[in-house]
């Protein structure tokens, strides 16, 4: 087997970028904690609605300008609904179905995480710029699919 | 085809279909390898700014 | 017939005229023709819904109430994706892999009828089921949404049909190496090969998912399903069938286009090593399907990042390949300049035409690819309709319009006739009018989705939030594409209709380069498939043995079915 050396320079530094896209990524993920959601727990989704977790949860404060909230994305809702927030807040969002899976996207931001029967998924952001968020669900669950969204206005 | 590919060897003396000049084809890679940094990091940016 | 393979290697180019005389056996072709004309109804039947759908998103269009925008879509991707990928598939390798091995074995014919006839039967059972509104669960079927049992009973046809078409090709491919020892098999039969053991990884995954589990459950024998191991089992075989498309192109890429451009294959064992390794490290790649999905840990997931980054070494080496037989073919022509070799490619031959449009297309759909998988910037773009964007570069641009450069030979190949001037001519339209409707429409779902518009969504509006008023504009700019491609979805149908039936009797020849020279032969050990099959079932198994396990050991609640509609 001939290999050109042109093409052994090229795979040379085309796997190169390939190593620094890589090199970066894993920086960000293990030392700097910005993989993506990742979250390991599990909760029958026929006792969602009613755990301790999900039933009437609503946003709480739990430090400073740092908030939590548990949301149950169902058929076709997020449940509570809009929410509120003082600009430069933290949020940690606590997400289960129900039903089916879902995908729970808040746009201009990277919050975009699935939620899938069975998992509990968290994902946190800051909000620091003012103005109102949609939240929406980006993964098809069934006929109603394009009315399941909220907002979230950071003041 | 062959009398061609011997008759335009530019290079030193005669040259088979094989070691003809690959140069054109280096270049068109490397416009690739511009594209792939180039897409990377506009998309890796955005990530940046949107977190 | 002429034995191709009796004829010495390297007068290969002079032996592909004599044998084209004879061409296909008739039982050969019948096979292959059967299979396309499948490919072709659902090309037209999943474009036009294509066609609709850009029209319900965009405002244009209300559908009447018997039909949901979500039914249309199951059927775009049922139909495009699963259906005409595979019949297509099937019929192109069969046909080329009759050529080059000097015909199918008896027993190939068999299993490719019978296996024909399960995918054709699970095919209407499953169309049925969603065009009539009782399988609104789109192509990815994720559980617990459930459609009408016989919706998933269709889809297992299909997928055992396949099954038997892989063993057939096996029989042949492996006949003609007990025929043969000592020989190094043509190169596009052991692309057609590595399709087909691609098929065999592919199906099993979605086989054992849909009879092991979801069927029981759709029909009420099992009260749950656990939705991570679905998800699981379809992205290993949905990203392998992407790979599936690929090495399809790719194969006419490698073995056709050096014929077309008067030129020879770069290097026979460069490419049968790009195969193998994406062959042996593919099925993986179908995890940074599920980066944002709960329940897999980050180191977990960050393995399958590199998997999948392995998979675009075999492209680098296909972008090096394809440039340099094209740079060689110009060469020996006598082009000295730096980038002359451009300019006398054989612009004006359809044929290269359609596969150099692709080639292209395939620069920025990989790129996009690259990002796709790159872990947290997955965010950024998972589930937006940028993915759409890039599945229809890669799918919709690169592989399609290598189908159509490959129907242009192919289709004239079966049926006996020539391409006329005149159809060459439109061909060449057909290219340039698919490749501007998609840059319109993929570029405008890039744009669109790195906004943050969701994919899968009959409509955008979201009671007039002004993040997605921004979205508007793309939205309209997606359907005229779409329009733009239903136009070249006629012209085709045209194009196909002539070489089928109506232009003049003559022989084309299926373009087959020259296979390689004595300094560059691949070692023999390359066609023993054991050692890849081998290897690959390890690079899976360091895939999915932990996260299966753990999904299966997990205590998983499991999910009762909620039907859809």
């Amino acid at each position: 087997m001939h290999i050109h050396r042109y093409e052994k320079l090229w795979l040379i530094i085309g796997s190169l970028i390939l190593v620094v896209f890589l090199a970066i990524l894993a920086i960000q993920t293990f030392y700097l904690e910005m993989g993506p959601p990742s979250h390991a727990e599990m909760m029958d989704p026929q006792e969602v609605r009613e755990s301790e977790l999900f039933a009437d949860a609503e946003l709480t404060e739990i430090g400073d300008n740092e908030y939590e909230i548990a949301i149950v994305a169902e058929m076709f809702a997020f449940q509570p609904g809009d929410l509120e927030i003082p600009a430069g807040a933290t949020v940690h969002f606590t997400l289960a179905s129900p039903d089916v899976t879902h995908g729970f996207k808040i746009t201009d931001t990277n919050v975009n995480v699935m939620v899938v029967p069975g998992h509990i998924s968290k994902v946190s952001h800051t909000f620091d710029e003012a103005g109102e968020y949609l939240i929406l669900c980006n993964e098809y669950c069934g006929l109603g699919h394009e009315f399941m969204a909220n907002t979230i206005t950071v003041n | 085809m062959k009398n061609t590919a011997s008759a335009n060897n530019n290079h030193k003396g005669r040259k088979k279909y094989d070691e003809t000049s690959l140069s054109g084809t280096f270049v068109s890679v490397m416009i690739i390898a511009v594209f792939m940094i180039l897409s990377w990091f506009s998309v890796f940016l955005l990530f940046l700014e949107r977190n | 017939m002429t034995h191709i393979t009796d004829v010495p290697i390297r007068h290969k180019g002079k032996a592909v005229k004599a044998g084209a005389i004879a061409g296909i056996s008739k039982r050969d072709s019948r096979l292959s023709i059967a299979n396309l004309s499948i490919a072709f109804i659902a090309l037209v039947i999943g474009g036009a819904a294509g066609l609709l759908q850009g029209f319900v998103r965009s405002g244009f269009l209300e559908l009447p109430s018997w039909i949901s925008y979500y039914a249309l879509l199951t059927a775009h991707g049922v139909l495009l994706v699963l259906v005409l990928s595979s019949f297509f598939s099937i019929g192109y390798l069969y046909a080329g892999t009759s050529r080059v091995l000097g015909g199918l074995a008896d027993k190939t014919v068999a299993f490719g009828w019978t296996g024909f006839g399960l995918m054709t039967a699970g095919t209407v059972i499953a169309a049925f089921f969603i065009l009539s509104g009782d399988a609104n669960v789109l192509y990815t079927f994720y559980t617990p949404m459930q459609a009408n049992p016989w919706f998933y009973v269709g889809l297992a046809l299909l997928v055992v049909g396949i099954l038997l078409n892989c063993v057939g090709m096996f029989i042949t491919y492996q006949s003609w190496r007990k025929r043969n020892p000592g020989e190094l098999t043509p190169l596009f039969a052991f692309f057609s090969n590595a399709v087909f053991v691609l098929w065999v990884f592919a199906s099993l995954f979605i086989a054992v998912f849909v009879v092991g589990m979801v069927i029981p459950w759709a029909f009420g024998w099992v009260p749950t399903i656990d939705p991570m191991i679905g998800r699981t089992m379809f992205w290993a075989f949905g990203h392998t069938l992407v790979n599936i498309w690929m090495l399809t192109s790719i194969s006419a890429w490698y073995v056709s286009m050096p014929k077309i451009i008067g030129g020879k294959v770069f290097s026979d064992s460069l490419a049968r090593v790009a195969v193998v390794i994406l062959v042996v490290a593919n099925v993986p790649g179908g995890f940074h399907h599920q980066i944002l999905d709960p329940g897999l840990s980050v180191e977990l997931k960050f393995l399958h990042v590199i998997q999948t980054f392995m998979i675009i070494f075999p492209s680098l080496m296909t972008a090096f390949a394809m440039l340099a037989t094209m740079e060689r073919a110009g060469r020996t022509k006598g082009v000295t300049s730096l980038l002359g070799w451009w300019k006398i490619l054989p612009w004006s031959d359809a044929r290269f035409f359609a596969l150099i449009v692709a080639m292209l297309a395939y620069i920025p759909a990989g790129l996009g690819g690259i990002i796709n998988a790159s872990n947290q910037v997955n965010q950024v773009v998972h589930n937006s309709i940028w993915v759409t964007g890039h599945l229809h570069l890669t799918v919709g641009t690169t592989v399609m319009l290598t189908f159509f450069g490959i129907s242009y030979w192919l289709i004239p190949y079966l049926s006996g006739r020539k391409m006329t001037k005149t159809i060459n001519r439109l061909a060449l339209a057909q290219t340039v009018v698919w490749a501007s409707g998609m840059l319109l429409m993929s570029g405008a779902m890039h744009f669109n989705g790195l906004l943050g518009s969701p994919r899968r969504t009959a409509n955008t509006t979201y009671n007039g939030h002004s993040a997605a008023s921004d979205w508007a504009l793309y939205e309209m700019l997606m359907a005229m594409g779409g329009v733009i491609l239903f136009i070249g979805i006629l012209l085709l149908v045209y194009i196909w209709i002539q070489l089928a039936f109506i232009a003049p009797k003559g022989d084309t020849d299926f373009p087959i380069g020259e296979d390689y020279n004595k300094k560059d032969a691949s070692p023999l050990f390359m066609d023993r498939w054991a050692i890849w099959v081998a290897l690959a079932t390890l690079s899976i198994a360091i895939a999915y043995v932990i996260p299966l396990l753990d999904f299966a050991s997990g205590n998983s609640p499991g999910s009762p079915p909620f039907l859809m509609p």
